[in-house]
């Protein structure tokens, strides 16, 4: 095997924590160092929260593991200020192409639409986001990121939850008022305590090859439904940075792990895919199969908050795992954040469990839905699926049931309890309803936004935001709204006629995508998501709709 | 909303079934399958509703004949 990658090495070092008595105490203490945990840290510091995060290892991950990262991710990375570095690295691509025997049947793109500033989807071997956010959080002292600190207990006692863990210099404890437990889908965390991650087992073994090859394929994901060069099975063939692909071979229920981790069994395989003319040499090989379950609560004794693959898995297929946590992770953070600085309630984090509950259903119904298409469980099944192969390359009625992973569209939270819903007079469209992720769009900054980006996603985030058609502005009201805490006004405008941020809809696609009129105004979460939205604007509305927001009702 | 029709709405009853009938009169049963599946989904397409698919395939279902 070769490789492209070398893992950096994170050298342990001793805390003054370990001889601390009584115990170190901190706000937040992070279970896990992947994606999940490291995001968590950063937006936690952008919030005004320090933390200590915890990893038993000493570097990134070993093996590409998650590769396609969408739109949603990136957007959630950039507010962290890792957005750039991925699209730098990672391969776009937008176009998908599905083949059924030797024929393409059918193909997709992805971001049909212009005007945002990042593309659908890229592909980029998970070491490379981890070590983008390890680098990040150098930038943030209030980050306490400890290697070779491998958590051995957390457990409640009273209102603080208590850490126990193991490294080279010793055995410590520490207290945290609230431990998020990133541990990722084997949770040693969640099994210590009891805790139950439940749902399907799929049987069907997948075989990941990554290669390096000199190939002119194009940038594109072509997916294979019983293909000649590996008849019965399905086959997937994605590109990643540094010259390597990605393939994955389903291998059928009950194929021999360990014989399928050697590169001379797996050489045949990708010899009869690639023809003898290319040469390639494999960079990574691995043998899985998969789950799709979940908990039933993400939050267990108010305190040990489950975020990320402890708390829900799903198949690979659709690019829901690590694009599904960050989703999580982005809505438990601005929460976390409000309940620590007393700016909302408790009950604040019980709608993480909610909202995300749903976002994890939705998840794991659409890997599952995938995962059967992919592996029709009879005979009968497998009829109906090849006949819709067929039928797909002639008829466009069988498009929509050629199902190789629906990939990941950020979660809508429509029924969530924090939304204010939209007054029935105001006749808004459906999209961006309440619960909605804000859609991009560029924008020129007039007046001093939040980012220098012309973008309108910078904008947003990390507080709330009332997102305010300047064309009729209730001058008064809007000066009152300005005296609130978290709450902050951004005006669209054609010039500056206030002392708010202001931006120029310099393309005419916010007022498209936002469907504003004179008056409009949508109040958008920390996370970017839309909460309220109305067609006139006051303060009295708006100041409602914040409580809410902030779960203040809930009380 | 749409509810299946459940009573009689073919404009040709007795022709319907004979080309039903002729379209399996091979006989081969592999090959009677693949024309039964594009059938199906070519139907369902044109139907579309999915309360009336669900309800087709309830019945379907549940009407039990002697050899079952």
């Amino acid at each position: 095997m070769v490789s492209t990658y070398v893992n950096p090495v994170y050298d342990f070092q001793p805390s003054p924590d370990q001889t601390a008595n009584p115990p170190a105490h901190h706000p937040v203490i992070i279970v896990g160092g992947g994606p999940t945990g490291l995001y968590c840290a950063l937006d936690l510091a952008k919030q005004g929260i320090p933390s200590v995060v915890l990893d038993e290892d000493n570097t990134v991950s070993y093996g590409s593991r998650a590769l396609c990262f969408s739109k949603r991710s990136l957007e959630i990375l950039d507010r962290v200020g890792c957005g750039q570095a991925m699209v730098n690295k990672g391969v776009t691509w937008q176009l998908g192409k599905v083949f059924f025997h030797e024929r393409q049947v059918y193909e997709f793109n992805l971001l049909p639409e212009e005007g945002h500033q990042r593309p659908a989807f890229i592909n980029i071997q998970q070491y490379y986001p981890e070590e983008f956010l390890v680098n990040r959080i150098r930038d943030f002292p209030e980050i306490d990121l400890r290697w070779q600190s491998k958590v051995t207990q957390v457990k409640k006692t009273g209102d603080l939850v208590e850490v126990s863990l193991t490294t080279p210099a010793g055995d410590y404890r520490m207290t945290c008022d609230y431990v998020l437990v990133a541990d990722g889908a084997n949770s040693p965390i969640r099994e210590s305590l009891g805790l139950q991650s439940s749902g399907q087992i799929f049987n069907d073994t997948f075989l990941i090859a990554d290669i390096l090859m000199k190939a002119d394929f194009p940038t594109e994901r072509w997916f294979w439904f019983d293909p000649p060069f590996h008849p019965g099975q399905s086959v997937l063939l994605h590109k990643q940075p540094d010259g390597c692909w990605r393939i994955d071979f389903q291998l059928g229920p009950g194929a021999d792990r360990q014989a399928w981790r050697d590169p001379e069994k797996v050489r045949p395989l990708v010899k009869a895919m690639l023809g003898d003319d290319i040469e390639f040499e494999f960079e990574w090989l691995s043998v899985y199969s998969f789950r799709c379950r979940r908990m039933d609560s993400f939050i267990h004794e108010d305190r040990i908050l489950f975020v990320g693959d402890s708390a829900h898995q799903v198949s690979p297929f659709g690019a829901r795992g690590a694009n599904g946590a960050l989703q999580s992770a982005e809505n438990l953070i601005w929460k976390l954040a409000r309940v620590l600085k007393q700016q909302a309630p408790a009950a604040l984090l019980q709608t993480y469990d909610q909202e995300r509950s749903h976002g994890a259903d939705e998840n794991i119904l659409n890997s599952t839905r995938a995962t059967d298409f992919i592996t029709p469980k009879n005979r009968v099944t497998r009829l109906f699926r090849d006949t819709v192969l067929e039928l797909a390359e002639q008829y466009p009625f069988a498009r929509p049931l050629v199902n190789s992973g629906r990939l990941s569209v950020p979660c809508t939270y429509k029924r969530s309890v924090l939304n204010t819903p939209d007054s029935v007079n105001d006749n808004f469209p459906p999209a961006l309803c309440p619960g909605a992720s804000c859609k991009d769009a560029p924008i020129k900054v007039l007046q001093a936004g939040h980012s220098a980006e012309p973008w309108l996603l910078p904008q947003l985030g990390d507080r709330f935001v009332l997102l305010v058609d300047g064309r009729h502005l209730p001058r008064e009201d809007l000066d009152q709204l300005a005296q609130v805490a978290d709450l902050e006004i951004v005006v669209l405008a054609e010039y500056v006629s206030s002392d708010y941020c202001t931006l120029k809809d310099s393309a005419g696609l916010v007022a498209e995508r936002y469907d504003l009129q004179p008056g409009t105004a949508y109040l958008i979460r920390p996370d970017q998501h839309v909460v309220a939205r109305w067609r006139q604007v006051n303060a009295h509305k708006v100041l409602a709709a914040m409580q809410r927001a902030l779960a203040k009702e809930l009380v | 909303m749409n509810q299946l029709n459940l009573q009689a709405n073919f404009s040709d009853a007795d022709a319907f079934f004979a080309a039903l009938a002729d379209l399996h009169r091979e006989g081969d049963e592999r090959k009677s399958e693949r024309i039964n599946a594009r059938l199906i989904l070519l139907l369902a397409n044109h139907i579309g509703d999915q309360a009336v698919l669900l309800e087709a395939m309830r019945i379907a279902a549940q009407v039990t004949t002697t050899d079952e």
